[in-house]
């Protein structure tokens, strides 16, 4: 995956631009299927009307969500594991931590336009909703740990015993806000009962937003870890054209100071 | 790895839990910080809460639960804070690590002062809610209960947070953020399991009680397997 100079890494290289290419295309026409499906083919829904149309963004943003976290996890994991680490891992799971900062984000605020018409709120204190909250603060910490600067094995390390720590806390974190919304107040206006089951065209259109999404999640996780790599790559160049100075530096002749 | 001699081994798990919980608590007895700043610090808090809810009679008691652990929680994070800053200063950090302690013995020793620290905390910041807010305590047991498996979440949480942030240039700033959405289950727990046992209704703490051990068994077969590969990297 590094930046390859010839040799047999000029194929892999062709073949990797190809698979990017090819998974960029894919997004874009599963977003344009969205588009048609989630805003024109779709009927609205009987009790919220053209709102519902929200959910093919909010619930594939959701679940990216999730799977970016998932996907950190895993990468955290492998990287602490002895025999499958690898500094790539670390890479992968901060490219995704990234995405999923961003899409948790995406389904908050998203959450937010679509409350405001059926809920009358633009902010619910529901359980799902707070725990998507906390998540995003635990994984916004976890990327600003990622950007302190350290020496890359120490940092990698930090950082993915980080993501596990948050990623444990995951479940805590949900039980614990379901519990309070449910032992609380029961039987509050926001109840789960605002995702009827879903059938028909409505079905078809969240689908292809749940593919879409994960196509959309795909690319940027691949164009992400690449930017990584490329800037691994100039920080490691910078070092080595800042020691080349310093070695140079000591060859010119001191300069002397007029007494 | 084992004393001068060679003839007695390093002292066993549980000692050197105690040795490194003792040096903690040593130092913070000589240098009174804890005494000095977090506790006014944990006082001038419950002033602001009053000051910023009005201290009509009415609302104090009804929301002191949650005043009191956003008390515990703002001033335990100084606390923990601490408890890492003193490994930093006259490079402890790597006494500490040449000392041969295990590494889960270390995380249990500073959690354990993290601990004590924050039941003291505890005891003096209830103290203060009862006679600042007007909170009757009823069900103790339930109470005290409670807040001891809350503590140990908190410190034990605290505690691998503060390794994982101890010695970065941010870590004042970093600290707060990464720990607190962390043990904002703790919060929730505990401010519930108070509350159902100030309303008369203890039975509704328990299963609260039971998720704050939950979290509390999480954290520490954290710190107990993480601990030692980030004291010895960071």
């Amino acid at each position: 995956m590094r930046v390859a100079t010839g040799g047999p890494g000029k194929a892999a290289e062709f073949w990797a631009r190809r698979g990017t290419i090819v998974l960029g295309g894919l997004t874009v026409a599963s977003l344009a299927v969205l588009v048609v499906l989630g805003l024109f083919v779709s009927d609205p829904d009987y009790q919220q009307g053209d709102a519902v149309r929200l959910m093919y963004l909010h619930v594939p943003a959701a679940w990216i969500a999730y799977l970016a976290y998932g996907v950190t996890s895993l990468a955290s994991a492998l990287y602490l594991w002895k025999r499958t680490r690898s500094p790539a891992w670390d890479t992968l799971a901060g490219a995704s931590a990234e995405i999923g900062v961003l899409f948790t984000g995406l389904t908050l605020v998203l959450g937010s336009l679509w409350g405001r018409p059926v809920w009358n709120v633009w902010w619910a204190w529901d359980a799902r909703v707070v725990s998507t909250a906390v998540l995003f603060f635990l994984y916004l910490g976890y990327l600003a740990l990622r950007r302190v600067p350290a020496d890359p094995a120490v940092r990698a390390r930090r950082s993915a015993i980080a993501a596990l720590a948050a990623f444990v806390d995951v479940p805590v974190v949900h039980f614990s806000v379901e519990w309070w919304r449910t032992l609380h107040q029961k039987g509050s206006v926001f109840n789960r009962e605002l995702n009827p089951t879903i059938q028909g065209n409505l079905a078809w259109a969240l689908l292809s937003g749940v593919f879409a999404f994960t196509c959309l999640y795909l690319y940027l996780l691949e164009r992400r870890y690449q930017l990584a790599v490329m800037e691994e790559a100039i920080e490691e160049r910078a070092l080595e054209a800042a020691i080349a100075e310093r070695r140079a530096e000591a060859d010119v002749p001191p300069v002397r100071v007029p007494s | 790895m084992s004393v001068e001699g060679g003839t007695t081994g390093p002292p066993g798990l549980a000692r050197q839990v105690l040795l490194v919980a003792g040096k903690d608590l040593r130092i913070e007895a000589r240098s009174r910080v804890a005494l000095n700043q977090v506790l006014p610090f944990a006082g001038v808090i419950l002033l602001l809460f009053a000051f910023a809810l009005d201290p009509d009679r009415g609302l104090l008691p009804r929301v002191a639960p949650g005043l009191f652990w956003v008390a515990v929680l703002l001033s335990g994070l100084l606390a923990i804070s601490r408890a890492f800053a003193v490994e930093g200063e006259n490079g402890v950090r790597d006494a500490l690590r040449l000392s041969g302690l295990d590494g889960a013995a270390v995380f249990c020793g500073k959690a354990l002062a993290v601990a004590a620290q924050l039941l003291g905390l505890e005891v003096v910041l209830g103290f203060g809610v009862v006679v600042l807010y007007d909170l009757h305590l009823h069900n103790l047991v339930v109470v005290v209960v409670a807040s001891l498996i809350a503590t140990a979440g908190i410190a034990a949480a605290g505690t691998v947070y503060g390794v994982l942030a101890a010695g970065l240039r941010v870590r004042e700033t970093l600290f707060p953020l990464l720990v607190l959405p962390v043990v904002a289950p703790v919060m929730l727990g505990a401010t519930r399991a108070w509350e159902a046992a100030l309303n008369g209704a203890p039975s509704e703490a328990w299963p609260w009680v039971q998720l704050l051990a939950v979290f509390g068994v999480i954290y520490v077969t954290m710190g107990w397997l993480a601990f030692g590969p980030l004291l010895e990297e960071t």
